[in-house]
C-alpha cells in the first residue's frame, strides 16, 4: 500500500533500489551516497530483494561491474557522489556507448581540491558529456519518483542508454522530508521485466562487445548514441506521463513555476528550486511578476520547450552551482543558446553560488530578484558573470 | 632555588606539541580509536631518528587515519582516495632528499588503492608506508573492506563478509618490500622503534598496525574498545623473522607480530641513476 513516510533522501532512494529489485548492485561508500548502499546491503541481508550485491574495492570496479552485469542482462544499479564518480569516468562513457541501461544515483558533492563533502553540481556536470541522461531533483520525493521512472526511461528500445538521478548532498541525501511510498507491486508493475536487447546470457545468439572501432564506424555510433539522447526526451516525456497516470505525480522536462506571465525568471536545479519558489510566491503576493524554471532533465537538454517556455520573460537570471572556469555556468551556457533563436529574446545572466556547500538564503533569492529588476528598469545587464554570497566579491 | 614550578603550565605542554597543528585540534578520531597513538608513535619515531625535520614529509589519503597529514607540523600533503602512495613517489622522485612518510589506513592503502602499493613495493621505491589497519572503512561509517575478517559484520556485510581479508605482509614481501613488520597499538614502544627503523632504512618499508575502531568496527561484532585491546594483549605473540604466508590474521587462534622482512635491495632512485643516466 501507498505511505506517507519521513525519511533522508538517501533513504528514499534506497527503497526506490528495493522496490525495483535489480539484478546486481556493485557498490563503494563515497560521502553523502553511502547510506544508498548501506540500506540496500540490509535488504540483500534481510531478503527483501533477489539482487547480487558486490562490495567492490573502488567506484572504478563498480561501474565496471555494472557494465560487466548488464551486458550479460542483468538490471543494474549503483550510487556514489563527487570523487567516486570522477573515478568511474572512463567507465561512464563505456556504458553510455556499450548502450547499457545502468541506473546510478548521484549524489551531488563538490570535487576535491580542496576535499569538501557538501553539495554543489561539479561531479555531474563535469559528466555532461559522457552520454548519460541526467535528471535532477529538488526534494526526496522528487529524486525517488525519478529513481522509479529511471529504469523505464533508459531502457527504452530506442534509447538504452545509462542514467543518473541527481540530488543534492546532505541538504536532500541527508534531511528527512514526508514522502509518498508506493506500493511495492504497484511500482514493480509499472517497471515491468527488464529485456536486454542482446545478452551475453543468450548462448543462441553470441555477440561481442567493445570492439575496435576506428575511423570505418566510430563516428556512426556516436552518432547513433546523439539520436538515441534525442530519443531519450520523448521517452522521459512518456515515462513521466505514465507515472502521472498511476501515482498522480507530474513531472516534465523542466519544471514552469508561476512562469506563464513572468518578467523576471530565475533558473535554477536542484533543492535550491525550493527557496526560490518560496520568494516567488512572496513577491507574487505583493504583484511581482516574478516565476522560477526548474531543470530536471538537464541531458537531454530541452532547447526548443524552454525558450518557448520563456515567451513572456523579460529578464533571466541562471543559477550555477558548477564552475567551469575561463566559462561561464554551465547551465547559463545552455539557456543562452537555448534564447538565442528567440525574437525578442530577454536579457540573460549568470550567478555562480553554493560550491562546496554555501548556503543561499531567501533574502538572497529576493536580493537576486531586485537586482534584475534593476537591469530590467535600467535596459542593461551590468554584470553577466558574478558570484553570490562570496568573500572579496 | 626558585619558587615552585608552574605545574598547570607544565601539563599544558605535550612533548609533541611541536610536530602538531595544534590549531587543528581537537581531532576528529572517536573515543577507543588507536590512530592516535600510532600518530604519536609516528611522531615520536621521527624524532628520535634525529632526521632534519624540514626534509621529512607526511602525505595520506582519504579516511580516519588520513587526517594525520593535516595535524602533523611538517611539510604534509592531504592526497585523495587511495593515492597517497603515488602522490609519495612523485614527492620522492621530485626531490630525492626528502624522508617521505605514507601514513594511511586498510581502506585507503589496500582497497581502492592497492594497486599502487604493489608497484611501489616492486620497484622498492624509498618511502616508509605505515598502515592502520582497523578492519573497516571507518569514517564512511563501517563499511566492508579488504582487510575484513571472514564473517565480520559490517554495514555493507550484515550477515557476514563472504570474502577473505588479504595477509597485508604477505603481500608487502611477495611485492618486494625490503622492510615488512606488523605491530598492534598496544605494542607502542615495539611500534615506536620499528618506525624509527623503518624511517631510517633505504627502501621500501611497510609496517602494519592493528587498531580499534570500537565506533564502526567493534560496535558491530560485539567487541568494546577494551576487549580489542585484549586480544592485542592475549591473543599475539611477537615472532620476527616469521613466514608471511603464515601472517592471516584470526583472534581466535594467535596473531602473530614482529618484523618479518629486512633485506637490501636496489631502490628505484638507485637503479634509475645507474640505468637511465648513465653518461655514454
Amino acid at each position: 500500500m501507498s505511505k506517507i513516510l519521513a525519511i533522508t533522501g538517501a533513504g528514499a532512494m534506497s527503497q526506490a533500489m528495493r522496490q525495483i529489485n535489480p539484478d546486481v548492485v556493485p557498490a563503494f561508500p563515497i560521502t553523502p551516497s553511502t547510506q544508498v548502499v548501506e540500506d540496500f546491503s540490509q535488504f540483500v541481508a534481510d531478503g527483501l530483494v533477489d539482487t547480487e550485491f558486490i562490495t567492490v574495492e573502488s567506484e572504478h570496479s563498480a561501474m565496471s561491474a555494472c557494465i560487466g552485469a548488464s551486458i550479460a542482462g542483468g538490471r543494474v544499479m549503483t550510487a556514489t557522489s563527487s570523487a567516486g564518480m570522477a573515478l568511474m569516468w572512463e567507465m561512464l562513457y563505456v556504458a553510455s556507448s556499450m548502450r547499457q541501461p545502468v541506473v546510478l544515483t548521484l549524489i551531488n558533492r563538490a570535487m576535491s581540491a580542496p576535499i569538501n563533502i557538501h553539495a554543489d553540481h561539479s561531479d555531474s556536470m563535469g559528466a555532461r558529456d559522457a552520454g548519460w541522461i541526467q535528471l535532477y531533483s529538488e526534494s526526496n520525493q522528487e529524486a525517488y519518483d525519478n529513481l522509479i521512472m529511471a529504469p523505464r526511461i533508459a531502457e527504452a528500445s530506442d534509447v538504452r542508454l545509462p542514467i543518473m538521478i541527481c540530488l543534492d548532498g546532505f541538504i536532500i541525501s541527508h534531511c528527512v522530508q514526508t514522502m509518498q511510498m508506493e506500493d511495492d507491486d504497484k511500482v514493480r508493475e509499472f517497471i515491468g521485466e527488464f529485456k536486454p536487447a542482446y545478452s551475453l546470457l543468450d548462448t543462441e545468439n553470441p555477440v561481442s562487445w567493445g570492439a575496435l572501432d576506428l575511423q570505418d564506424y566510430y563516428i556512426e555510433h556516436k552518432r547513433a548514441q546523439h539520436m538515441a539522447m534525442q530519443n531519450a526526451k520523448e521517452s522521459i516525456k512518456l515515462v513521466s506521463e505514465e507515472f502521472y497516470q498511476c501515482f498522480g505525480r507530474k513531472y516534465e522536462l523542466f519544471e514552469s513555476y508561476c512562469l506563464d506571465d513572468a518578467e523576471r525568471v530565475i533558473i535554477a536545479i536542484n533543492s535550491i528550486a525550493g527557496e526560490i519558489k518560496e520568494v516567488v510566491d512572496d513577491l507574487r503576493n505583493k504583484g511581482e511578476k516574478v516565476g522560477l524554471l526548474k531543470i530536471r532533465s538537464f541531458r537531454p537538454f530541452p532547447y526548443e520547450e524552454i525558450a518557448e517556455s520563456l515567451k513572456s520573460a523579460k529578464i533571466v537570471t541562471v543559477l550555477d552551482r558548477s564552475e567551469s572556469m575561463g566559462a561561464y555556468g554551465p547551465l547559463f551556457t545552455e539557456i543562452r543558446t537555448a534564447l538565442f533563436d528567440v525574437p525578442d529574446r530577454p536579457m540573460v545572466y549568470n550567478r555562480m553560488f553554493g560550491l562546496g556547500g554555501r548556503e543561499l538564503f531567501m533574502s538572497d533569492i529576493q536580493n537576486i530578484f531586485e537586482e534584475s529588476n534593476r537591469y530590467l528598469e535600467n535596459g542593461k545587464v551590468e554584470k553577466v558573470f558574478d558570484y553570490l554570497n562570496v568573500r572579496g566579491g | 632555588m626558585g619558587g615552585s614550578p608552574d605545574i598547570s603550565k607544565k601539563q599544558l605542554d605535550h612533548p609533541l606539541d611541536d610536530l602538531i597543528r595544534t590549531d587543528r585540534l581537537p581531532h576528529i578520531w572517536c573515543a577507543g580509536c588507536g590512530i592516535g597513538t600510532v600518530f604519536s608513535s609516528c611522531l615520536t619515531a621521527i624524532k628520535a631518528s634525529e632526521l632534519e625535520l624540514n626534509n621529512i614529509s607526511m602525505v595520506s589519503g582519504i579516511g580516519c587515519s588520513g587526517r594525520a597529514a593535516g595535524y602533523v607540523k611538517l611539510d604534509s600533503f592531504h592526497t585523495t582516495h587511495g593515492r597517497a602512495i603515488p602522490f609519495a613517489t612523485g614527492l620522492k622522485l621530485g626531490n630525492p632528499d626528502l624522508n617521505v612518510i605514507v601514513f594511511s589506513g586498510d581502506g585507503d592503502l589496500f582497497a581502492i588503492g592497492g594497486n599502487h602499493m604493489i608497484h611501489a613495493a616492486r620497484r622498492n621505491m624509498d618511502i616508509t608506508v605505515i598502515c592502520v589497519n582497523n578492519l573497516n572503512y571507518g569514517m564512511t561509517g563501517g563499511q566492508v573492506a579488504a582487510t575484513t575478517p571472514h564473517m565480520a559484520k559490517s554495514t555493507t556485510t550484515p550477515s557476514g563478509n563472504p570474502e577473505d581479508p588479504f595477509n597485508l605482509p604477505l603481500l608487502a614481501y611477495a611485492s618486494g618490500a625490503t622492510y615488512v613488520a606488523r605491530w598492534t597499538m598496544l605494542h607502542t614502544r615495539e611500534l615506536t622503534s620499528s618506525i624509527q627503523e623503518a624511517i631510517l632504512k633505504k627502501g621500501f618499508s611497510f609496517i602494519e598496525v592493528l587498531s580499534p575502531c570500537p565506533v564502526n568496527y567493534g560496535r558491530r561484532n560485539k567487541e568494546k574498545a577494551l576487549d580489542t585491546l585484549k586480544l592485542y594483549q592475549e591473543k599475539t605473540i611477537i615472532r620476527n623473522g616469521a613466514i608471511p604466508a603464515g601472517l592471516d590474521i584470526d583472534f581466535s587462534k594467535e596473531v602473530v607480530l614482529g618484523k618479518f622482512v629486512d633485506v637490501e635491495r636496489d631502490t628505484y632512485i638507485e637503479r634509475y641513476e645507474k640505468i637511465c643516466r648513465q653518461e655514454s
